[in-house]
């Protein structure tokens, strides 16, 4: 894969030492990281690490305390996840992404219906945004019989690719995906992991945030090590390997030799 | 999916992807289909039951008449579920609303117009504070609005012996509002030339002297239709209709996608409590005074009528023309039990296993269509 951009353009996405207290809690202590255009950078860390917390700064759900935070070269300060949204940062929660009630349509287009007519009479045209979901799921190899079924009717990894799908679709520069991957199957997986890369070579930039290491070894171009809301550092692919990634997410030897014991099984 | 091999113009143009949704399947999509069987499994029963005159023109009058009322509360009611919350101050609100009418007219002496125009503009402002109240405490609405259903028909009782110095019944409400085009609007029936021409070929049941036995359509029931209409096209064609399911859906989702949840449950607030001032208006000037028990349990059959329509209670699902039929089943066993040799006291007991049925019902096809597991 050689399609990572030339240094010329800033980063999409550039954050440093961003701090985040919750009153006496420190969420996040000085975090640095930068994801470029057609790129994949995992955001690798156990729980409590501060994953969450970062992503919900870069979405624009909380507000840092403290640091830098530059979209394309400008910095920015975000008061909803409407102006991460409008600044062209995507974020796709794992469970928080779909309305399993609603039609895969109106899930798609949600809070971004496509309106024709004059007021009162401002309408949306479904007919239109069926045609358009069922080009969209098309492209990524998902055929939906109906795209006026209930989304409850589709798989953990559809949804999460439907979600994925409609984040590009309106024009994400950056795609956040917030563990995609944790609560799928084995063929759901890499039915997502097959499309993050898709998207990548799109030339969208990507964070994926999971605590698997392979499923970030598959796809990432570079990792981010995060602990105790500290980064740990920033490593490219051909700097690491998985089994250093996991020792060092997992934050000592202990997991080694504990690996040792199971059989090189974790 | 094998590639289809001989493709027409036509074909490649149609959605070949798609297999066809057979029309069963299609139709248990739709969450008015439980309202619907109701009724036909209702009307089955009085044909068996009740007398024939059930089924005359006057009979389905006398029916749709406070099946009218009932459902323009339910339909906004269906709304507000479907956005996720409840208000259980919709029959008190009807009961203040129709005080603040009755005291605009008589005891301040405004103009008609005037007077609705307050009243809508005090409806609209109360259902924003209970909405606001719900989301801001985070508390559930059911417990914000129960609140209000005892604050407003204490408020109700207390302003009633204001207004009138000491009774329960604020009078003299029909003789003030006057007899101009707006008053048709709200009371009396409608459609009075069509049904007096009607009777005059001989298409409907007249008096002898010529004037039909059903004068027209009551207002209510204009009413009724536009709002069903407006309510499902809002639902099912627009955007905020999109936001309604959305906000009710889930929440969080939503708002992160960008709907602006707050704002949509603030406006439905605001519209469930404009629904109630329309009965009150509606019903205060037809009978041209106005009462402390007005609206009276009015939020129980509201809600009754909006589940048995398909709502769910936990909100995104549910549809307006189901609250539609579901009122008119509410008004049909109601009504309908005095046609039949049934006693009408049977009537509560009737409804409570109908709203258990349809409970029963609605859940079951829901998690058949949407693959919940």
């Amino acid at each position: 894969m050689t399609d990572i951009k030339a240094e010329a353009a800033p980063p999409v996405i550039e954050v440093k030492n961003i701090v985040k207290h919750y009153g006496s809690v420190i969420a996040l202590s000085g975090v640095s990281m930068t994801v470029s255009q057609g790129e994949v950078l995992c955001l690798l860390g156990d729980n409590g690490a501060g994953k969450s917390t970062l992503i919900k700064t870069l979405s624009g759900v909380v507000r840092p305390s403290g640091g830098e935070f530059l979209v394309e070269g400008k910095p920015v300060a975000f008061t909803s996840p409407r102006d991460a949204l409008d600044a062209g940062i995507a974020t796709v929660y794992q469970d928080l992404a779909m309305i399993p009630l609603m039609s895969i349509t109106r899930n798609f287009f949600m809070g971004r219906e496509p309106v024709k007519g004059i007021p009162p009479f401002r309408r949306v045209d479904f007919k239109h945004c069926s045609e358009v979901t069922r080009e969209e799921m098309h492209k990524i190899g998902i055929d939906i019989r109906d795209p006026n079924q209930a989304v409850g009717t589709l798989s953990g990894g559809e949804r999460q690719c439907v979600a994925i799908a409609r984040a590009v679709y309106f024009g994400a520069k950056v795609l956040i995906l917030d563990e995609p991957t944790s609560a799928l199957g084995v063929a759901q997986t890499s039915m997502v992991l097959k499309y993050i890369h898709q998207v990548q070579q799109k030339g969208l930039g990507v964070i994926f945030i999971t605590h698997n290491v392979r499923h970030a070894f598959a796809v990432g171009n570079r990792f981010t090590v995060l602990n105790r809301g500290k980064t740990l550092g920033t490593f490219a692919k051909s700097e690491i390997s998985l089994e250093e990634l996991q020792n060092l997410m997992a934050g000592g030897k202990e997991l080694q030799a504990l690996s040792h014991e199971l059989g090189g099984t974790i | 999916m094998a590639p289809i091999e001989h493709k027409t113009a036509d074909a490649s143009k149609a959605d070949e992807r798609i297999k066809q949704v057979g029309f069963l399947t299609h139709m248990m999509r739709r969450p008015e289909l439980g309202a619907i069987a109701g009724l036909i499994l209702i009307v089955a029963f009085f044909f068996l039951t009740a007398d024939r005159s059930m089924f005359s023109l006057s009979g389905a009058m006398t029916i749709l008449a406070p099946a009218s009322q009932l459902g323009i509360l339910a339909i906004a009611a269906a709304l507000l579920m479907i956005g996720g919350e409840f208000d259980l101050s919709i029959g008190s609100m009807v009961a203040f609303t129709g005080l603040i009418f009755g005291v605009a007219l008589t005891n301040f002496g405004q103009p008609l117009w005037i007077s609705i125009i307050v009243t809508m503009l005090l409806a609209a402002v109360m259902g924003a504070i209970n909405g606001q109240l719900v989301i801001r405490t985070r508390l559930p609405s059911f417990i914000v609005t129960l609140a209000f259903l005892f604050i407003l028909r204490g408020l109700t009782l207390v302003g009633l012996k204001w207004a009138t110095g000491g009774s329960t019944q604020l009078r003299g409400i029909g003789e003030v509002a006057g007899n101009g085009v707006l008053k048709h609007l709200f009371s009396g029936v409608a459609f009075q030339d069509f049904f007096s021409w009607l009777a005059a070929n001989g298409l409907i049941e007249k008096f002898d002297n010529g004037v039909p036995k059903v004068t027209g359509v009551p207002v209510s029931v204009v009413w009724f239709i536009a709002v069903a209409l407006l309510a499902t096209w809002v639902l099912l064609r627009t955007r905020i209709g999109n936001w309604i399911f959305a906000a009710g859906g889930d929440a969080n989702a939503a708002r992160n996608s960008g709907v602006p949840v707050d704002r949509v449950k603030t406006g439905l607030f605001a519209l469930t409590a404009c629904a109630a001032a329309l009965v009150a208006i509606i019903t205060v000037l037809d009978a041209g005074s106005t009462d402390a028990r007005r609206g009276f349990q009015k939020e129980f059959e509201a809600i009754i009528a909006a589940v048995i329509g398909g709502c769910l209670l936990t909100g995104g699902y549910g549809s307006a023309i189901g609250a539609f039929f579901g009122a008119i089943i509410f008004g049909l066993v109601s009504i309908g039990l005095t046609y039949t040799k049934f006693d009408s006291d049977w009537f509560q007991v009737f409804l409570g296993s109908m709203l258990l049925l349809a409970v029963l019902f609605n859940n079951f096809i829901r998690r058949k269509v949407t693959g919940e597991r």
